[in-house]
């Protein structure tokens, strides 16, 4: 089984994303995506500096992705997206259809992102006859649901990738509840949303956990963990198991752990959550078994 | 422009025709369309009933059948294909890419309506469903400013039926799992957000509570007025504070940029509700027409007391043009 390690979801400085993809670099992770998949407003890093670090880490013998903006509302972030699929060769992350459109017209290959709702093998063959050699799992599918098309996914070619770790984009608004929350319009957002390195989160009055906010997007509070089923994921079908960031000494944490237990065959990772206070987690996994996300089911 | 009222049943697609809807938009009583709720929808023989006398009133019947079929069950929404083609329809709403193909399959020209739960919010994305579906119109999320749709209107290879009025989904639609994170039940595969069977209301000392799943969505005092707990519109607590985290209890209504809409070149205006009485249908259905019929043709424009009665009709009792407005977002 490869691993793979997302797009970081939350807005970080230069020197963040610098630091954090030269330790990747040192890990076994197979595949890493990178670019800024959720506001377009987000410019700590240009194009070319994300060019400069994908280099980096194909140097280091890395699969490099380009994950694209999930929701494209304004025709500046089509010509961002046109320019970033023009100035490379890598392959992409089409986290809207506008970015299918676009690679299947530039005759290059695509990752279907989990936002691209793919939920059959109908589907899947359509979207295959365009170019797209990987599919990422839309969140809320289940192995149930999975298993049927499986097939179709293996006679195509295609990969199947499932999110092990890191917490669930679940909704996308043209609201910025970061913003929102700290009484400014989106438009003088003063990027609150770099202030906070893996979201807000908003709890029920009751202190249950809800929802983590970030920017425009909405994340489960809950943080999937799947790690120690790793090889259920495999036999069900699963080529890439995929870490969402959260920090990045848990996200490396959870690459060194996950890599090493797939080295060695060994069931469990034996990753544990050090983090404290306000990264203090908590954990699901409930859609891998058909229940509500928030579930969370162990794995003995 | 066209006037697109939703019905969930007979009565209320009568009630539509009657005041004046240039479509309606209906689902059948199963997972296939968003609108999944029990007692709710039409059976084949509704659906040729209503046809008829839609088209005998000169009004067209859209079906909805813009859920996403997993593996397992794909047949039914193949079934639901056939049958609504079958019985006359003049249009389907589709979301999913394998039942357009599968309608694709069947017909090179029958008339698909991409459904708002397809997520559409740019040139490139309507490009690809034109390119790849032959689809004739988009039903654009409720995601984007007034500046963006007119832009899109004027772009596009498809018709643009854009929200008018009814509940205001504040999420790109069909990329919301908040329902399915919380419930296990989804609009995208169920056709249902925050449904009934998982609600649960409780008092104490005076208090009135909404659960959702066993989670408290929000609560009331005596003095307030006790909402739906639909999930992205409760009070939460965010580093220490009480708010409305995402939306506050509240409806869309755009009656007062239907000008500028219909001066961007938007077809058709959809009212939200297939779960609401008749009689609200043939309220606000008679209220938008006479609105439309006021922009187009300088008939009289709705009064203030029409405009109370559309407010009262809604959910929270307070409406809002949403995201058409920048200061929204």
């Amino acid at each position: 089984m490869k691993t793979s390690l997302a797009a970081v979801p939350y807005f970080w400085s230069k020197d963040q994303y610098q630091a954090f993809y030269a330790d990747v670099t040192q890990t076994d992770i197979d595949t890493v995506y990178l670019g800024e998949t959720v506001c377009s407003k987000r410019r700590s890093m240009k194009l070319k500096d994300w060019l400069d670090v994908a280099e980096t880490l194909t140097s280091s013998g890395k699969e490099v992705v380009l994950s694209t903006m999930t929701l494209l509302e304004a025709e500046s972030e089509l010509n961002y997206l046109r320019n970033l699929i023009k100035q490379s060769d890598l392959l992409i992350e089409a986290n809207d259809m506008s970015a299918i459109q676009m690679a299947y017209e530039a005759k290059r290959p695509f990752a279907a992102g989990n936002p691209i709702n793919i939920y059959n093998s109908q589907t899947l063959k359509r979207l295959h006859g365009l170019g797209m050699t990987r599919w990422n799992i839309p969140v809320e599918l289940g192995q149930e649901d999975i298993v049927p098309i499986v097939p179709t996914a293996k006679e195509l070619n295609i990969e199947l990738e499932y999110q092990i770790f890191g917490r669930m984009p679940l909704a996308y608004s043209a609201r910025c509840f970061t913003a929102r929350h700290h009484g400014l319009p989106k438009d003088n957002c003063q990027f609150k949303c770099s202030e906070d390195i893996e979201g807000i989160l908003v709890n029920t009055r009751e202190s249950d956990s809800f929802a983590q906010i970030n920017g425009i997007q909405t994340q489960s509070a809950k943080v999937t963990h799947l790690l120690d089923h790793w090889q259920r994921l495999h036999q069900s079908g699963i080529d890439i198991a995929r870490i969402v960031p959260v920090t990045p000494e848990t996200t490396l944490e959870v690459i060194r752990s996950l890599t090493q237990a797939i080295r060695q065959n060994s069931k469990e990772t034996g990753f544990e959550d050090t983090g404290s206070g306000k990264t203090n987690r908590e954990y699901c996994n409930g859609y891998w078994f058909q229940l509500a996300g928030l579930e969370l089911v162990d794995a003995t | 422009m066209d006037l697109v009222c939703p019905a969930g049943n007979f009565q209320s697609l009568k009630k539509a025709v009657d005041n004046g809807a240039n479509a309606v938009y209906i689902g059948m009583k199963n997972a296939t369309n968003a609108r999944h709720f029990a007692g709710l929808n039409f059976s084949p023989k509704d659906i040729s009933q209503g046809i008829k006398y839609a088209h005998n009133n000169k009004c067209n019947v859209y079906c909805a059948i813009n859920t996403y079929p997993r593996q397992k069950n794909w047949k039914l929404w193949a079934q639901a294909v056939d049958q609504a083609m079958a019985l006359g329809i003049d249009s389907l709403i589709v979301a999913d890419c394998g039942v357009m193909d599968y309608i694709r399959q069947k017909s090179d020209s029958f008339p698909i309506h991409l459904s708002v739960q397809a997520s559409a919010t740019n040139l490139e994305s309507l490009n690809f469903y034109h390119q790849n579906f032959g689809i004739r119109r988009a039903v654009l999320p409720r995601v984007l400013s007034l500046a963006q749709v007119t832009q899109l209107a004027q772009q596009s290879p498809v018709e643009i039926e854009v929200f008018g009025f009814g509940s205001l989904c504040i999420m790109a639609e069909g990329r919301c799992y908040l329902s399915s994170y919380l419930t296990g039940e989804s609009p995208n595969t169920q056709g249902v957000c925050s449904p009934s069977s998982h609600v649960r209301w409780e008092e104490q000392d005076g208090v009135l509570q909404s659960r959702l799943n066993n989670l408290l969505i929000d609560q009331y005092e005596p003095h307030e007025n006790a909402g739906y707990p639909t999930l992205c519109k409760g009070r939460f607590e965010v580093d220490g504070n009480v708010e409305y985290a995402l939306e506050e209890p509240t409806s869309l209504n755009t009656m007062d940029i239907l000008p500028e809409l219909t001066a961007a070149g938007v077809a058709a205006v959809k009212i939200e509700g297939r779960q609401r009485s008749p009689a609200y249908i043939a309220t606000v259905t008679d209220i938008w027409r006479r609105a439309m019929d006021a922009v187009q043709d300088k008939t009289a424009s709705p009064t203030s007391a029409d405009r109370h009665k559309l407010a009262s009709l809604s959910e929270g009792r307070q409406t809002t043009i949403g995201a058409y407005e920048r200061s929204w977002q």
